[in-house]
């Protein structure tokens, strides 16, 4: 047998050798620049994307996602399922069998130890871990022997794969942060900057909000692994210069998250030395109706609460014609080009997930109007709507940011020929995003009657993303406006319908149901109005071979095969 | 003057207070969280206990009391740690960023010498550029050199430098090819062709901010010239029979310099402050950079020290042209 599997590996070794894969450290440098510059290695302390995909070069999980959200085995033999009894019949247990010879950069080995002390170290509750709902539900990890993890949960897991999976929950070594737990997390600076890791790179320097710079991981599992020596990731600037870089003067061969007008990715392009690519996630850029009041008048505390129905858009008809005006193709062409497509859905991908709704994206103006005028909402002598001596004014409010501001002007052209006076407000993201709740700006309080924004599952199953639009979830003043259903939509059918995807096992069932969620709040009830599917643009250099690019794990996740091309 | 010097000197202590205090509460006040960079998927009940482990939630005075402990009694102890080998600090908390968790002068350490040398080139050169211009200018008043001088100076004081900086990299780093647009800070000079690189990568960032820095400057130098030029003193000049060249770079230049040296003096403290733009804009990881990028992260303690330090140099700065002015014009006299 074993002679047999060595035959095997020496063919396809063999087999391999011809597609021009370079052998390990021979292709010199591989050099990244991100738009902001990295801040920290550790994903578990922040989850603030440049760092976490900086961090997927030197640190990994057990598995990933591929490109097509797809799971894949990284430091285990394979993945646990139901078949091959990884995960228990009860569905409340799932273990992990580490690679034999596993070895950290440091040369020495990886036990099962250390996914123990990874869960505990973000579970500890005065660590503030940026990943804690990755652990949501684990009731204790332990080690069954030294190259097997279990994991069991407080109750049947539909979907085990959380911890330890994807570039947000990685492996960290027990014998380097072992004295960083709890209250001394943040305190760690040189393991939270120079992790030791399993990955294809290990660190060698880091300059905060800088640069940082890698080497090839000698005790990498794939001994022909990674073809690049050395590795720089180098951080600030902006979108349009990060592109340049690689677009057009070619220093840099990757520039992750180079959101830039269309106009200017074509002349890049044009400028032949680098590509665009694009991955599609499920960021939304979505308008959120306030089904609440969130009229000044009212005292505070019962402002945008159920308490008090919104006058106009509690009417579907009212919703149903704002979203029927607005032409979801132009804001996508104006704003993203390639980087984005108009969508109906809150869970636009992957595409099992997604429900086949696509009956928002032809505009609509007259259908739009019809729908007004039957509400009872018809046209005064200034052409503003009006019903029961009431103008329809709507506040519709979103962040600073220039593709924002032009979604917003488009938007109130288009209603303002429908008859509605729009009030356009655009409010600094660190304020609208920043849950301060002594602010009146934040998008949770919503003092206005629509809001605009983007929003994301996270990883590719919808469930937890779906559940935010429950009751309870909708901000109030009873607990502190933390809360995630922005819209106070209610409806205690959905409610239900949430509970039963919390406890279906069967896939195609659970897919089956979130797409009954998403049409739900979006083409049911039109609580949700979403624009357009963006997708993260980034670029390449022609000489950089190997990318993959992906939306459901780093867009790093499979830097080992990349090489350079000769 | 020994005298004036200690009044100063111990006047400067409440105003720095105030000043730390005002800075906190402003900084502190100013809206914004620092949880507003995390993603949308991470829980609210997540994001609190985020804010918990840094601090975050406790009240502003404790934290401010926290902050004057830690910036003028651990962080100079954990210096003075560093350089004796003493244990003064017993390891207790220094200031820590919030968003990167690196102690705050650990991050200033790292990033004084980049904005020392772009910063601090683009001045030496803005004045070298300028001093001519403003002297010739203001010689043949009205002529074309003036003229173009004029333009180049309006030009430098009303192009921000976001519009130069980008319209410099299409020029020499996209058409040209000469330069490389992003900053490489792991560049060490140990050589000729290293030294040669470093002034590559310089360049464009230099030139925007010298264009900048010679605009202002050059104005300056020739009102002060233009002064001078009228009085009679430089009549008498003439009168004795001395060169036009000894009476313009002789008597006229050096009276008028006064003023100029003392504005130049006095834009100094604004080199350690680097240069947001221009800094951000060529990638330099200069102090100018960091303190934008804390801004936008919220990450307040980053944002009150870097804030807190430009005030105790312009304090300083200002102390020491008082002084200056004493030691150089015999007519000032402060006891």
């Amino acid at each position: 047998m074993k002679l047999k599997t060595a035959l095997l590996g020496a063919a396809c070794a063999l087999s391999f050798a011809p597609a021009a894969f370079a052998d390990r450290g021979t292709d010199g440098e591989v050099k990244f620049t991100f738009p902001q510059a990295v801040s920290i290695m550790n994903p578990f302390l922040s989850s603030g994307t440049k760092d976490v995909y900086a961090a997927s070069l030197v640190l990994e999980p057990l598995a990933g996602f591929d490109a097509d959200g797809v799971i894949i085995p990284k430091l285990v033999t394979e993945i646990p399922t139901l078949e091959n009894g990884g995960i228990s019949a009860d569905l409340t247990s799932i273990t992990w069998k580490l690679l034999p010879d596993l070895k950290w950069s440091d040369g020495s080995p990886v036990t099962a130890d250390d996914a123990v002390f990874t869960a505990a170290y973000c579970m500890d509750p005065a660590g503030g871990c940026a990943q804690l709902s990755k652990f949501d539900g684990v009731a204790k990890v332990e080690a069954v022997d030294a190259s097997t993890v279990k994991v069991t949960f407080t109750g049947p897991k539909p979907n085990p794969y959380t911890a330890f999976v994807g570039a947000l929950s990685p492996i960290l070594q027990k014998a380097q942060f072992a004295a960083c737990q709890g209250a001394a997390a943040p305190t760690c600076t040189d393991p939270n900057n120079m992790p030791i890791g399993t990955g294809p790179f290990k660190v060698t320097g880091f300059t905060v909000n800088d640069t940082v710079t890698l080497a090839m991981n000698d005790q990498y599992r794939d001994p022909a692994k990674p073809a690049f020596a050395s590795a720089v990731i180098k951080g600030g600037g902006d979108a349009e210069g990060s592109a340049r870089a690689v677009m057009e003067t070619g220093e840099f061969d990757y520039a992750w998250n180079t959101q830039i007008p269309p106009d200017s990715q074509a002349s890049m392009t044009a400028a032949g030395k680098g590509e665009f690519v694009v991955a599609f996630g499920t960021l939304v850029e979505r308008i959120e109706m306030n089904m609440t009041d969130p009229d000044p008048a009212l005292p505070e505390g019962e402002r945008s609460t159920a308490k008090h129905p919104h006058p106009f858009l509690s009417d579907i008809k009212v919703r149903t014609a704002l979203s029927k005006a607005i032409d979801r193709q132009i804001l996508s062409d104006v704003g993203y080009g390639a980087g984005g497509k108009p969508t109906c859905n809150v869970v636009p991908a992957p595409d099992a997930w997604a429900s086949d709704n696509t009956g928002c994206i032809a505009q609509d103006m007259e259908g739009a109007k019809k729908l007004l005028d039957e509400a009872g909402w018809v046209p005064g002598a200034d052409g503003i709507r009006e019903k029961d001596g009431k103008k329809l004014h709507v506040l519709y409010q979103s962040t600073v940011n220039p593709i924002r501001q032009d979604f917003q002007a488009l938007i109130k052209d288009w209603w303002t020929e429908l008859g509605v006076d729009v009030e356009l407000k655009a409010i600094d993201p660190s304020v609208f995003f920043g849950g301060d709740a002594g602010s009146p700006d934040t998008f949770q309080k919503f003092y206005a009657d629509v809001e605009m924004y983007a929003n994301n599952s996270d990883g590719t199953d919808p469930e937890t993303y779906l559940s935010q639009y429950q009751c309870v979830n909708a901000p109030s003043p009873e607990n502190q406006w933390q809360g995630e259903n922005m819209n106070r939509f209610c409806d205690p059918a959905y409610d239900a319908k949430v509970k039963v995807l919390t406890t279906t096992v069967d896939v195609a069932e659970r897919q089956k149901i979130a797409k009954e969620l998403n049409d739900m709040v979006t083409k049911d009830s039109m609580t949700v109005i979403p624009l357009v599917h963006r997708g993260t643009l980034s670029a390449h250099s022609n000489t950089l071979g190997g990318v993959k690019i992906n939306a459901w794990d780093s867009e790093m996740w499979n830097v080992a095969d990349w090489f350079r091309v000769k | 003057m020994l005298t004036f010097t200690l009044r100063r000197l111990l006047l400067a202590i409440p105003t720095l207070l105030v000043i730390s205090l005002v800075i906190f509460l402003l900084v502190d006040l100013a809206p914004g969280s620092p949880m507003s960079e995390i993603p949308l998927t991470v829980p609210p009940d997540v994001r609190r206990k985020m804010m918990e482990a840094l601090g975050a939630d406790q009240p502003v005075f404790v934290r401010y009391v926290l902050w004057l402990r830690q910036f003028f009694w651990v962080e100079p102890a954990t210096l003075f740690d560093g350089w004796f080998g003493t244990n003064w600090a017993g390891g207790e908390q220094r200031i820590l960023s919030w968003q990167s968790r690196a102690p705050v002068f650990t991050i200033i350490g790292q990033r004084i010498p980049q904005t020392l040398t772009v910063i601090g080139t683009a001045y030496l050169v803005g004045v070298m550029i300028a001093l001519p211009i403003g002297i010739y200018s203001a010689y043949r008043q009205y002529s074309l050199f003036d003229q173009l001088g004029t333009l180049f100076a309006m030009i430098g004081f009303s192009v921000p430098t976001f519009f130069s900086g980008t319209l410099i990299i299409i020029i020499f780093a996209v058409t040209l090819g000469w330069f490389p647009t992003k900053y490489d800070t792991n560049l060490s000079v140990t050589d000729w062709p290293s030294f040669v690189k470093q002034l590559q990568q310089m360049a464009m960032p230099v030139m925007t901010l010298g264009l900048a820095n010679a605009a202002v400057i050059s104005r300056y130098m020739r009102s002060s010239m233009l002064d001078n030029m009228g009085m009679d003193y430089v009549r008498t000049a003439r009168a004795k029979g001395l060169t036009e060249r000894v009476v313009v770079l002789k008597h006229v230049l050096r009276n008028s310099m006064i003023p100029v040296v003392t504005v130049i003096a006095l834009g100094i403290p604004s080199i350690f402050g680097g240069a947001i733009i221009t800094e951000n804009l060529f990638g330099v990881n200069g102090i100018g950079a960091a303190l934008i990028g804390a801004i936008h992260a919220s990450d307040l303690p980053m944002v009150q020290t870097l804030a807190f330090i430009f005030a105790v140099l312009i304090v300083s700065f200002n102390l020491i042209a008082d002084v200056l002015y004493g030691l150089l014009d015999p007519r000032i006299r402060y006891d």
